[in-house]
C-alpha cells in the first residue's frame, strides 16, 4: 500500500494575524510557519503507523507551493516518510491545489490518501474531497478512527450530532481529526535523516485558479466586558434578555 | 436558477437547511432568478412543500433505497444532475459535514469555484464576492469567485430564520447512480438522541479544567437543561476523557458560533477562542480576573464555578417561570 499524505503550512497557532497594502495581502513579517497541526499530529502520524506495522509499503508526502514551504517539508520528513513532494504552484485557490494533487497523483498508483479536517489558515476544509472526486475515489471525512486490514478500511467518523463507522475498499481519500493518531515529537534521528531525504519540486500543472481573495477584514473589537457581581444571577439573566437578546 | 441541497432527519427538515433555502433565495433574487431545493432520501411531500415558506419555488426529489444512507459520491451525482437539469450558476449548502463532503466534490466535478464556510450574501457590485472566517476566526476575507458555476458551503447560524408563506412544487429527479456510488458500507451509527448537537445548537454552555473534575458537569448540565442549550468543553477536558470528544471545540475541535456561549472555568487560550469567537454573546465565569477570556466576553462573573452555575441556573428557572 502506498499511502500520500497532504501538508499544508500555515502560520503557528499563536501568530499575530495582520494584513498590509490596504488589507489587501496578509503580512507573513515575524510570522512562524508550521505544519497544519491536523496534517502533522493525525494524518502523518497514521501513515507512519500504518508503514511501521508493515501495512504500507511507501509513504510519501505531498504540498502545493512555492519554495518557502520547503523548510515545513523538512520538519515534516524528520518525523518520517520516504520522500517529499513539492508542487511548485500558489496555493491560494482550493481547486486549484486539489486539482494539482490530483493530476500528480493520478499515475503513481496512491492506495491511500490522507490529509487534514481543514487548514487552519483558510479554514477550508475541500482540498481532501476535491482530491477524491478528481481521482474518482470514495472520501471519508473526520475520521477520528481509521484502521486498515488488507484491501479494507474502516473509518469512525463524526456526523451530525454523533458518529458513523464505515467501511470501503481501498483506495479512499480520507479527511483526519483529532483521534487518528497521538502527535509525535522529532528525534534527533529523524531530524538528520530527514537532511538527505528526497524533496522533489515538481512543475505545475496547467490549471487556473477559479477563486482569489480579494481583501481581509479585522473582526470588530468588543465592547469590553461588563463585569457583573456572582450574587446578582439574575441580572445576568436580564441582560441576556433584554440586552443581548440571546434568551 | 440557484440550487440549495437541503438535509433532513427522518423526514424533518434540519432547521439550518431552512436557513440555506432561505439564502438560497436572497441570492437568487440578486440575480434575478429562482431557487431549486435538492432533497435525497425518504421525505414526505409536506416537508417538501413547505419548503416554499423559506423561498423554494421548486424542489427535485431523488429516492433510492440505497440513499438512505449517506454517501458523498452518490449525493455529488444528485446535485449535479439537478444543477445541470435547472442549468444553474449557483450552487448552495451548508458547511457541516454532510456539506463539506458533497460541495467540494461538486466544485470539482463541475469546475466550479467554492466558497467554504461563507457568512454573507455574495456582493455583486464587483464580482460574486463573499465573506469568509479566515485564521480560524482571527480575521475575515473577501473572496471572489471567478468561474461561471459557484458554491457556496454557508457557514450555518449565519442569518436568523425567518418563516413566510408559499409552497414549492415538488418534482422527481431520477439520476443514474452505480453500485460504485455506493461502495461505502456503513456499519454503525451512534447518535445522541434527544440531545441538541453542539454544532446546531444556538445556546452553548461549556466547561473547562477549572471545573475540576468530571463528577462537577452535574451543574453544567443542569444549567444547559433549564436553558434548552447543548454543552461543550476545552480541550485538556475532553484529552482527559472527563467528556467525550465530540464536546471538544477549539482550533483543533469542532467551531461553533451559537447566540450565547458561556464558558465556565476556561482559561481562553488563543486555540479556544478560535472555536468559539463567532459566537454572537459570550459570557465567561472564572475566579481568575486576569483569565485573558474576559477579554474576549461581553459579561464576566468572577468567582466559584460550583457557587455561581446553581445560582445562575435559579435565575433562568425564575425568569423562565416568570415569561410563561
Ligand atoms: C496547536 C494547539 C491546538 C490547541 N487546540 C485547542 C482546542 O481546540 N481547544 C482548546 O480548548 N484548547 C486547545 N489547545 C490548548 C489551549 O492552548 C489551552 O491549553 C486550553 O484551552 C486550556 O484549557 P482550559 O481553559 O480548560 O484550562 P486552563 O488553561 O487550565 O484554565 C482553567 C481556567 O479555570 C479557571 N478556574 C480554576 N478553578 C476555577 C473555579 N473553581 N471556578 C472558576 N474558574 C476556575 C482558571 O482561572 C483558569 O482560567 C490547543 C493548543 C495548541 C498548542
Ligand atoms: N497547499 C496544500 N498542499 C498540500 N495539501 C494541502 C494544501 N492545502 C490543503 N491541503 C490538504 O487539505 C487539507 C484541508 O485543507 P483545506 O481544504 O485548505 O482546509 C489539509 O489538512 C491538507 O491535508
Amino acid at each position: 500500500m502506498k499511502i500520500l499524505v497532504c501538508i499544508s503550512q500555515v502560520p503557528d497557532t499563536t501568530s499575530k494575524i495582520a494584513f498590509s497594502d490596504n488589507n489587501t495581502i496578509f503580512s507573513s513579517q515575524g510570522v512562524t510557519y508550521i505544519i497544519n497541526p491536523y496534517d502533522e499530529w493525525y494524518s502523518l502520524v497514521k501513515a507512519l503507523e500504518l508503514k511501521e506495522s508493515g501495512a504500507a509499503t511507501a509513504v510519501h508526502l505531498i504540498t502545493v507551493g512555492k519554495a518557502e514551504a520547503e523548510p515545513v517539508m523538512r520538519k515534516a520528513l524528520a518525523l518520517g516518510g520516504d520522500e517529499a513532494i513539492r508542487i511548485d504552484a500558489d496555493s491560494s485557490d482550493t481547486y486549484l491545489v486539489a486539482a494539482q494533487i490530483a493530476d500528480y497523483a493520478k499515475t503513481q498508483g496512491y492506495d491511500l490518501v490522507l490529509c487534514g479536517k481543514e487548514s487552519i489558515d483558510y479554514n477550508n476544509g475541500s482540498v481532501g474531497a476535491m482530491i477524491a472526486e478528481l481521482l474518482d475515489m470514495n472520501f471519508l471525512g473526520f475520521a477520528g478512527k481509521v484502521d486498515v486490514a488488507g484491501n479494507s478500511v474502516t473509518v469512525v467518523r463524526e456526523i451530525d450530532g454523533g458518529e458513523e463507522t464505515n467501511v470501503c475498499s481501498l483506495p479512499v481519500v480520507i479527511s483526519c481529526q483529532k483521534g487518528v493518531a497521538e502527535p509525535r515529537i522529532p528525534n534527533m534521528r529523524g531530524i538528520m535523516a530527514a537532511r538527505t531525504k528526497p524533496l522533489k519540486v515538481v512543475p505545475a500543472a496547467a490549471i487556473s485558479a477559479l477563486s482569489n481573495i480579494v481583501s481581509y477584514e479585522m473582526p470588530p473589537t468588543k465592547q469590553g466586558v461588563k463585569m457583573i457581581s456572582a450574587d446578582n444571577m439574575e441580572e445576568l439573566v436580564q441582560l441576556l434578555h433584554s440586552e443581548a437578546k440571546v434568551i | 436558477m440557484v440550487v440549495v441541497l437541503v438535509e433532513h432527519s427522518q423526514g424533518v427538515f434540519k432547521k439550518k437547511s431552512l436557513e440555506a433555502v432561505q439564502y438560497a433565495a436572497h441570492v437568487a433574487q440578486q440575480m434575478g432568478t429562482g431557487v431549486t431545493a435538492v432533497a435525497v432520501g425518504k421525505v414526505g411531500d409536506e416537508a417538501m412543500q413547505a419548503l416554499g415558506q423559506y423561498g423554494a419555488q421548486k424542489v427535485l426529489h431523488t429516492t433510492d433505497a440505497r440513499l438512505d444512507d449517506f454517501n458523498s459520491r452518490a449525493y455529488t451525482k444528485v446535485v449535479t444532475a439537478a444543477a445541470q437539469k435547472e442549468s444553474a450558476k449557483v450552487i448552495v449548502g451548508l458547511h457541516d459535514t454532510t456539506g463539506r463532503a458533497v460541495l467540494p466534490r461538486v466544485a470539482a466535478r463541475m469546475q466550479a469555484g467554492m466558497v467554504a464556510g461563507a457568512v454573507s450574501y455574495p456582493d455583486l457590485s464587483n464580482g460574486f464576492v463573499i465573506k469568509k472566517n479566515v485564521f480560524s476566526g482571527k480575521a475575515f476575507a473577501f473572496v471572489n469567485i471567478s468561474s461561471d458555476v459557484k458554491v457556496i458551503g454557508l457557514m450555518p447560524n449565519s442569518f436568523p430564520v425567518v418563516t413566510g408563506e408559499g409552497s414549492a412544487t415538488v418534482e422527481k429527479l431520477e439520476v443514474a447512480l452505480t453500485d460504485a456510488d455506493f461502495s461505502v458500507q456503513v456499519k454503525e451509527v451512534n447518535k445522541a438522541t434527544g440531545e441538541i448537537p453542539l454544532s446546531e445548537a444556538e445556546l452553548v454552555v461549556s466547561g473547562g479544567r477549572g471545573m475540576k473534575g468530571p463528577e462537577n458537569w452535574y451543574v453544567l448540565e443542569a444549567l444547559a437543561k433549564e436553558l434548552g442549550a447543548a454543552t461543550a468543553c476545552s480541550r485538556p477536558v475532553a484529552d482527559s476523557h472527563w467528556r467525550p470528544h465530540n464536546e471538544h471545540v477549539g482550533q483543533t475541535g469542532g467551531t461553533i458560533r451559537p447566540n450565547l456561549y458561556i464558558a465556565v472555568g476556561i482559561s481562553g487560550a488563543i486555540q479556544h477562542l478560535a472555536g468559539v469567537n463567532g459566537s454572537k454573546t459570550i459570557v465567561v465565569i472564572n475566579k481568575d480576573p486576569e483569565a485573558p477570556f474576559f477579554k474576549a466576553a461581553d459579561y464576566g462573573v468572577l468567582g466559584e464555578a460550583m457557587d455561581i452555575i446553581p445560582k445562575l441556573t435559579e435565575a433562568v428557572k425564575k425568569f423562565k417561570a416568570s415569561q410563561n
